[in-house]
């Protein structure tokens, strides 16, 4: 007799460039919570993709109780009974909870016992839902119980969890923890795909770990622990970068003193009150959830953004709040914003193009409205060799260049220039390991040379690793700073959660 | 659910191909045009030898396409600055129409001087006419969001409406016997010809000099890579600090001012007077050249060529072959139609569902 639910067999899978699932072999056997671990852009996201039906294979097969399978689209996974939570929600925000559930439903029911069905799961599982409450009034812990019990409404055999709590506190983390042993229990499957080391020790049974489109590993979750996942996921030893506090100087540089603005736009989150300053040589975090506030503030921030704002924003002892993005760089402040694509690069320009976007005093990249190419070029070469951009040559588009490459240099964009000020949201969303140590060294390093860094990151870890001290941003507020050296994980978690202060 | 074809992003589109297919687009619509003609009752040899061949067959032929070809793609060019910047500007009719009512007002007024200056100034003139035109669209979007395809194309229709009064009611060639024009403009108001007994006029050497300098703008200046940026991501402009409402204007001035030279190049050179019908549609014609040209100078030059030659030969086809004139519209807007198809081809690829 087979134990195995699920047997996935050499499953490759190439992109343009890349590999992304290469030789892909593991079985998930039935009634457990099951990992995929691994960074992004391990290939996770693409064999989930497969098993869904989302994307083909090139080649490998997968078997479910020992029936070969090959899904052409969700539905027909859906029939076999795997169902899947998103990373990103796919709800229609302004609809409300039951049309949202009526909506994902491949079989035609009425829209009272869809009620009742839903009402049974929620209270099975100890999950709330106000079935008629407008998705865009729930909280990402809400939302994703709607997800939950959409999937559970197929009565699936199987549940893939793409980073479930990626969006979550760490409260409505343990609450989703809860429901995903008691859908065990019931024999259900549970395929939980995360980077968070943490949470596969503390929930999972088995766990697979992939790096760069292999299998490295596939080991009872149980009898690892943090440090050895992460040297297995990572492929070497986790340096832990000491943080020192000697580069930092009194002066302030750089400070934001109740900054608040109001939108119209009900999916724009308002702020309130926002201060805070930044030292020379001082590296300054805000923690949060995504969508508590930080796009907005750091639109404010980069000078996108000019109009209605209360408050004030003082560098060097000037008023900047109402000046352009263009001018705020000619005073010396640096930016490098959270999408790379699109945003602090354009995808379809040359890297040597790309350099333009952000000029500071003393680059030389035009004269009187005329390009200077040579000097161009020798920068952005310049860039390409002190950031270990690896790519052929300057010519090359941006969007040809892969996500921590591409990072490094609009980082090293800002970097080379020594801004006074270098302000960055998400520094190493999306990157390689490589990558990420590289990018907070080369910040650490900047910081010591007088640079003010303030870093906008969802990544508790990097946070931790990298600043000298933190705020924690919630609902549109900001919380006292606290000095990373004396932080407290389960209190900066509560903070997350809402209760600042 | 099913369908029968879905259409799927290629990912990465070559280079060559987005170069070729205004070829193969050609090549589809001398095909197409073809199969008209058959069910059309004529031999499609002789019909498209008509059409493509025979209006430049002497120089004569050769001048009267360049003539043609010179203001469509004076305002190509121009509009090619707003299309870059992702601006639709379809009111380069207008922008034309309002530089020669400037152009030629300088040119009615003056229509008894001597002075060398009479041609400059009409110029300058048309050139003011259209960008101002040009701005008005340029306004309402940066004031009040409104939509530049509308207002420009409105506004093009104000513009012929303008001129209709001026040359019916104040502007009427008293010597005239009450036809719709004004007085013809002096010698000093006319664009001098190339070549003697040629159409040909002078505004072939502004085009080809506001081909090149726009050709230098694009590649080399702050400004023409300001327009690239916004043009691919608003974002990225707006990230780099680059001033939205400066670059929608001047994208719009800039277009506006070459439509409106392009304008007084008609009216000043093989016209000579102002009159209801100064321009065969050659603003909205001037969109299928841009495009066709890739919003590339060069591009631009040879489909300027391509395009006048469906006007000489919708002429041709009429007078030998009592081929409606219109046929003329119908290998334009041919053009448009596979140009769309070819480049839907090369961003993306067609797969059938079995």
């Amino acid at each position: 007799m087979n134990p195995y639910l699920i047997q996935i067999d050499s499953i490759c899978k190439k992109y343009p460039g890349v590999l992304a699932n290469n030789n892909v072999s593991f079985n998930i056997r039935k009634g457990r919570i099951h990992a995929l671990l691994g960074e992004n852009g391990a290939g996770k996201s693409t064999l989930v993709k497969i098993l869904y039906g989302l994307v083909s294979s090139d080649s490998g097969n997968i078997f479910l109780n020992n029936e070969k399978i090959n899904f052409n689209s969700p539905s027909e996974a859906k029939i076999k009974g795997i169902g899947m939570v998103f990373q990103h929600f796919s709800l229609f925000e302004s609809l409300t909870v039951s049309e949202n559930l009526i909506l994902g439903l491949e079989e035609k029911i009425s829209f009272k016992k869809l009620k009742e069905k839903a009402i049974e799961i929620s209270k099975k599982y100890d999950l709330s839902l106000d079935l008629n409450s407008p998705i865009n009034t729930l909280s990402a812990g809400e939302k994703q119980s709607v997800e939950i019990v959409r999937a559970l409404l197929q009565e699936p055999k199987i549940l893939i969890m793409d980073e479930p709590t990626s969006v979550l506190t760490p409260i409505e983390a343990e609450v989703l923890f809860k429901v995903l042993k008691k859908l065990t229990e019931e024999g259900k499957t549970i395929l939980y795909i995360t980077h968070k080391l943490e949470e596969v020790i503390k929930n999972c049974n088995e766990v697979t770990i992939m790096r760069s489109g292999n299998v490295i590993t596939t080991c009872n979750a149980e009898a690892e622990t943090k440090e050895t996942l992460a040297i297995k996921m990572l492929g070497y030893k986790v340096r832990s970068l000491i943080t020192d506090y000697s580069s930092i100087k009194n002066n302030i540089l750089f400070e934001v003193k109740n900054l608040s603005i109001n939108f119209k736009d009900p999916y724009k989150k308002n702020l309130t009150n926002i201060s805070f300053t930044l030292r020379e040589g001082e590296i300054f975090g805000i923690a949060g959830v995504a969508g508590n506030g930080q796009t907005e503030l750091m639109e404010l921030l980069t000078g996108e953004n000019t109009g209605n704002i209360e408050g004030e924003i003082i560098f060097e002892n000037k008023n900047i709040t109402k000046l352009r993005t263009k001018t705020r760089r000619e005073l010396s402040i640096g930016f490098v914003t959270e999408d790379r694509l699109g945003h602090s690069a354009v995808p379809e320009l040359s890297l040597s193009e790309n350099i333009l976007l952000s000029q500071f005093p003393g680059n030389k990249f035009s004269k009187m409205g005329i390009l200077n190419f040579k000097e161009i070029k020798s920068y952005t070469e310049n860039v390409i060799s002190k950031f270990n951009v690896k790519t052929p040559n300057e010519k090359v588009s941006a969007k040809n260049l892969s996500g921590g490459n591409l990072q490094k240099f609009v980082i090293g964009r800002e970097v080379i220039s020594k801004p006074k000020v270098l302000i960055i949201s998400q520094p190493t969303w999306g990157v390689d390991a490589g990558a990420e140590s590289f990018i907070r060294e080369s910040l650490i390093k900047l910081s010591k040379e007088g640079t003010s860094l303030l870093i906008i990151s969802q990544d508790l870890d990097e946070l931790v690793e990298i600043t000298h001290s933190l705020s924690v941003i919630s609902n549109g507020y900001l919380s006292k700073p606290i000095e990373t050296k004396n932080l407290n994980i389960e209190k900066l978690g509560i903070m997350m959660g809402g209760e600042i202060d | 659910m099913e369908k029968l074809i879905s259409i799927i992003p290629r990912g990465s589109s070559s280079q060559s191909m987005f170069i070729l297919a205004p070829i193969f687009a050609i090549f589809l619509t001398l095909l197409f045009g073809s199969l008209i003609f058959i069910l059309m009752d004529y031999d499609p040899i002789v019909a498209l030898k008509t059409f493509f061949i025979s209006p430049i067959s002497n120089f004569y032929g050769i001048s009267e396409l360049l003539v043609k070809a010179t203001p469509l793609a004076l305002i190509a060019v121009g509009l090619s600055f707003c299309f870059k910047n992702n601006i639709y500007n379809i009111g380069a009719e207008g922008q034309l129409t309002m530089g020669a009512i400037f152009g030629g007002g300088v040119g009615i007024y003056f229509y008894d001087s001597s002075s060398f200056l009479v041609l400059p100034m009409m110029i300058l003139a048309g050139a003011i006419g259209g960008a101002l035109w040009g701005m008005i669209p340029a306004l309402l979007k940066t004031k009040f969001n409104t939509n530049e395809i509308l207002t420009s194309l409105m506004l093009s229709y104000v513009a012929l409406l303008i001129l209709d009064y001026l040359v019916v009611g104040p502007w009427r060639d008293p010597d005239g016997f009450n036809f719709p024009k004004t007085r013809p403009f002096g010698e000093t108001g006319r664009m001098p010809v190339l070549f003697g007994g040629l159409r040909i006029h002078f505004g072939l050497i502004i085009t080809l000099i506001l081909l090149a300098v726009s050709w230098f703008v694009y590649s080399k200046t702050m400004f023409g890579y300001q327009l690239k940026v916004s043009g691919f991501s608003p974002r990225a402009a707006r990230f780099a600090g680059f001033n939205k409402n400066f670059l929608i204007f001047s994208a719009f001035a800039i277009c506006g001012a070459f439509a409106g030279i392009a304008g007084i190049g008609e009216v000043s050179g093989p016209i000579g007077l102002l009159y209801r019908d100064i321009s065969p549609n050659y603003g909205f014609t001037a969109i299928i050249v841009c495009f066709l040209g890739r919003l590339h100078p060069l591009g631009i030059m040879f489909a300027s060529l391509v395009i006048a030659l469906t006007y000489l030969g919708a002429e041709d086809a009429q007078l030998f072959l009592q081929i409606p004139a219109s046929v003329g519209f119908v290998f334009q807007g041919l053009v448009l139609f596979f140009l769309l198809g070819t480049d839907l081809l090369v961003n993306f690829k067609l797969k059938l569902k079995t």
